[in-house]
């Protein structure tokens, strides 16, 4: 067996259509992706022509309807999540953002005239989308946010930093929240305005084939036509936070079903003590209980699926695929890592790639110390974390 | 234009391909089937034909039920509707028959105007359909092709051997074979796989063809296989280490294998 998912069966649970999205995906990265992302991993880069091709392959987006977007169903991005995660978290990352933090902040709460300028050519990758909620000083709890939005007769008037910003030095257009007298308000910030400018994070030991960047915003002023018009208060970006998340979900099972696979080939051609190492049992423990914590992960995005397309998924459901399936993909990336002793410290194998990206899925779209939290308020009805 | 692509489940070629044990034909059921990467190429230059001249893209598979996996990726790249010959009978079925039960199943796509096949099956390699299917029909073949064009009712192709390009060219209707050269598939698109379920799939037997089960399957097979025994694994390595003369130990092992 290669894939751990076998174990349960899990392709029976799929239907034909979802099925055939996912192997078009994962066709498709075989070709494109997976040969280079190693290097790109290195060099700290994701090619900006990459991102046209996942456009012209149609994943950017694609859970949304209409404006050049092909409108699947929520299991068929999961599983498109999925296979871009299981080459790199970084891939993964940017469709995220591009799907479900950019266009999804402009499908839900933009104007028509927003829709029609931006979705389809953010659909097709020829225009790159980023999403700013963090700053410097405010991450778990965005709604201290210091970026202000200022009434100036018919503009507004931004001021502000966000920082950790994916995809932040290479879009083309922002979504930018930020206070104003009348609450949260998101903004579509065109790169090039006047006083808006980026500064891409270097240096970074994980998810390094992606672009993280700060915005600087110093009096940036914008007509009243770019603001979202259906954005009405801090709950318009934690929404939009919760789409994102749904493709975590999927996509650490990707990243841990790849360790599981790599460690798998890897434990049955590595001879230590004359024997293959697959056969000792302490290896064996190991792939058992990875193969179980992919399966079980699965499982649950599958589960989490059916709920969101049944339009009934809560928040605190998603809280629980995320805290659930980033911290088992994170614990099998390292165990996998273990099985191929030194060279699984090198780049020429996936493990300790995912392992390092893993950390950055853990922190963002809500850490799990967040997730958790949220999962405990809906058991206790106490708030451990707002006073 | 109307256009028929002529499409073959295949055994994948990273899985393990093997016979039965029963009857020599193959065992579909030890390898993942797919749509014969070259049928992949030949429903891509129908469809670049049709967006070129407009028309309908008809794909046509023989093979048992899960066949329908290789024609819903057809009709996801965009292929409009489908003719699936699907019949137990069919079971170990030889080229002349298969092409029998193909030009049958080509009778019923009304008026049209080229048939596109790969110019050899994967699993198969008999690389004869083509021609076969030309003489039932009585029609001409331009095969083995690395390039087609349409003009009026003229196709024209180009045909790479080792002695140079050969441009052919016959009137419509024609068959054509297509080579691996032809073009780069596209992927499906989602809209496509999603629309695909929705086109028409005809699913004909071979009576409804008109076909005599008799003529048809392994009892009808004008050859068959009387074993099959796997390659041997290949054998280790010599190692020869150059001490001075390792060009010449080389070139006694060559001889040796009656190589030089
Ligand atoms: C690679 C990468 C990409 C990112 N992309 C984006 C992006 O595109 N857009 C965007 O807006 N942001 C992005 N982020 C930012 C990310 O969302 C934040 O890092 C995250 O929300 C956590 O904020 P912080 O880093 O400020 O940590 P902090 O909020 O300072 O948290 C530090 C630690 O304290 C814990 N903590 C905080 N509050 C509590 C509490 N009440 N109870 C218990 N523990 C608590 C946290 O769980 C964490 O362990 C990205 C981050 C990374 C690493
Ligand atoms: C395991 C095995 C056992 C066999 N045993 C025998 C035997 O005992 N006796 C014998 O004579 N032959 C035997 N064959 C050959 C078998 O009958 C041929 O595979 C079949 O007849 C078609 O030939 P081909 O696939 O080689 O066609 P080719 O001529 O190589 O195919 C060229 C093109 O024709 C089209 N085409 C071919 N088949 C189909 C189809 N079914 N549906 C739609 N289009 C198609 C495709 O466009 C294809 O690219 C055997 C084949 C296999 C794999």
């Amino acid at each position: 067996m290669r894939d751990p998912l076998e174990l349960l069966d899990i392709r029976s649970l799929l239907g034909e259509e979802d099925r055939d999205i996912q192997a078009t995906v994962a066709g498709f990265l075989a070709e494109h992706a997976r040969p280079h992302v190693a290097d790109w991993f290195e060099a700290g880069v994701l090619p900006r022509e990459f991102a046209r091709e996942l456009g012209k392959l149609g994943v950017l987006g694609m859970h949304l309807e209409g404006y050049g977007c092909a409108g699947t169903s929520a299991t068929a991005y999961g599983l498109a999540c999925l296979e871009l995660e299981a080459v790199d978290s970084g891939i993964r990352s940017f469709v995220s953002v591009q799907g479900s933090l950019s266009m999804f902040s402009i499908h839900r709460y933009g104007s028509e005239e927003q829709k029609l300028e931006w979705l389809p050519r953010l659909a097709a990758g020829e225009a790159i989308g980023c999403f700013g909620l963090t700053e410097p000083d405010f991450g778990s709890n965005p709604s201290g946010m210091r970026t202000r939005a200022v009434r100036d007769g018919g503009d507004w008037v931004l001021d502000g930093t966000k920082t950790w910003i994916t995809n932040g030095g290479w879009a083309d257009v922002a979504t930018v929240w930020a206070n104003t007298d009348e609450g949260v308000r998101g903004f579509l910030v065109p790169r090039g305005t006047p006083g808006f400018s980026t500064r891409d994070i270097t240096r970074k030991l994980s998810m390094r084939a992606s672009v993280t960047s700060e915005l600087v915003l110093e009096g940036v002023r914008l007509p009243d036509s770019a603001r979202l018009p259906g954005a009405t208060s801090l709950g318009a970006p934690l929404s939009c936070l919760n789409e994102a998340r749904f493709g975590i979900v999927f996509g650490a099972v990707g990243a841990a079903r790849d360790c599981v696979e790599v460690a798998l080939d890897y434990a049955g051609t590595r001879v230590q003590f004359d024997r293959p190492i697959a056969g000792f049992q302490l290896t064996q423990r190991k792939l058992a209980s990875m193969a179980l914590a992919v399966g079980n992960a699965m499982l649950l995005a599958l589960h989490l699926a059916g709920l969101k397309e049944a339009g009934r998924i809560r928040p605190e459901q998603i809280s629980a695929g995320k805290l659930n399936n980033v911290e088992a993909a994170v614990a099998v990336a390292r165990e996998s890592r273990t099985i191929l002793g030194a060279n699984g410290i090198s780049l020429e194998y996936s493990p300790l790639r995912h392992a390092n990206n893993l950390e950055s899925v853990l922190t963002y779209e809500g850490t799990s110390e967040i997730h958790a939290l949220a999962i405990g308020q809906a058991l206790t009805g106490l708030s451990a974390y707002r006073g | 234009m109307n256009i028929v692509v002529l499409v073959k489940q295949v055994p994948d070629t990273w899985s393990e391909r093997k016979l039965t044990d029963a009857d020599h034909t193959l065992d579909r059921e030890s390898a993942d089937a797919v749509l014969d990467e070259i049928n992949e190429r030949a429903v891509e230059e129908a469809l670049l034909l049709k967006e070129a001249h407009g028309g309908e893209v008809t794909v046509i598979a023989m093979g048992p039920g899960r066949a329908t996996d290789a024609i819903r990726k057809a009709l996801s790249m965009g292929a409009d509707k489908a003719v699936h010959v699907s019949d137990d009978a069919l079971h170990g079925s030889d080229v002349i028959a298969t092409a029998k039960v193909l030009a049958k199943a080509i009778g019923t796509v009304e008026g049209f105007d080229l048939v596109i096949a790969g110019n050899e099956a994967t699993d198969g390699r008999a690389g004869a359909i083509p021609a076969i299917l030309a003489e039932i029909l009585g029609l001409p073949q331009v095969t083995q092709l690395r390039k087609v064009t349409v003009e009026g009712t003229t196709v024209k192709g180009e045909r790479e051997t080792e002695e140079g390009v050969a441009h052919l060219e016959a009137s419509l209707p024609a068959i054509v074979s297509v080579t691996e050269k032809i073009n780069e598939p596209r992927y499906p698109s989602f809209k496509g796989i999603m629309a695909a379920k929705k086109k028409p799939v005809t699913t004909l037997t071979v009576a409804d063809l008109g076909v005599d089960a008799g003529e048809v399957g392994l009892g009808g097979a004008w050859s068959g296989v009387i074993e099959a025994s796997p390659k041997p694994p290949r054998s280790a390595g010599q190692r020869i280490d150059d001490e001075g003369v390792g060009g010449s130990k080389i070139a006694e092992y060559l001889v040796g294998q009656k190589l030089i």
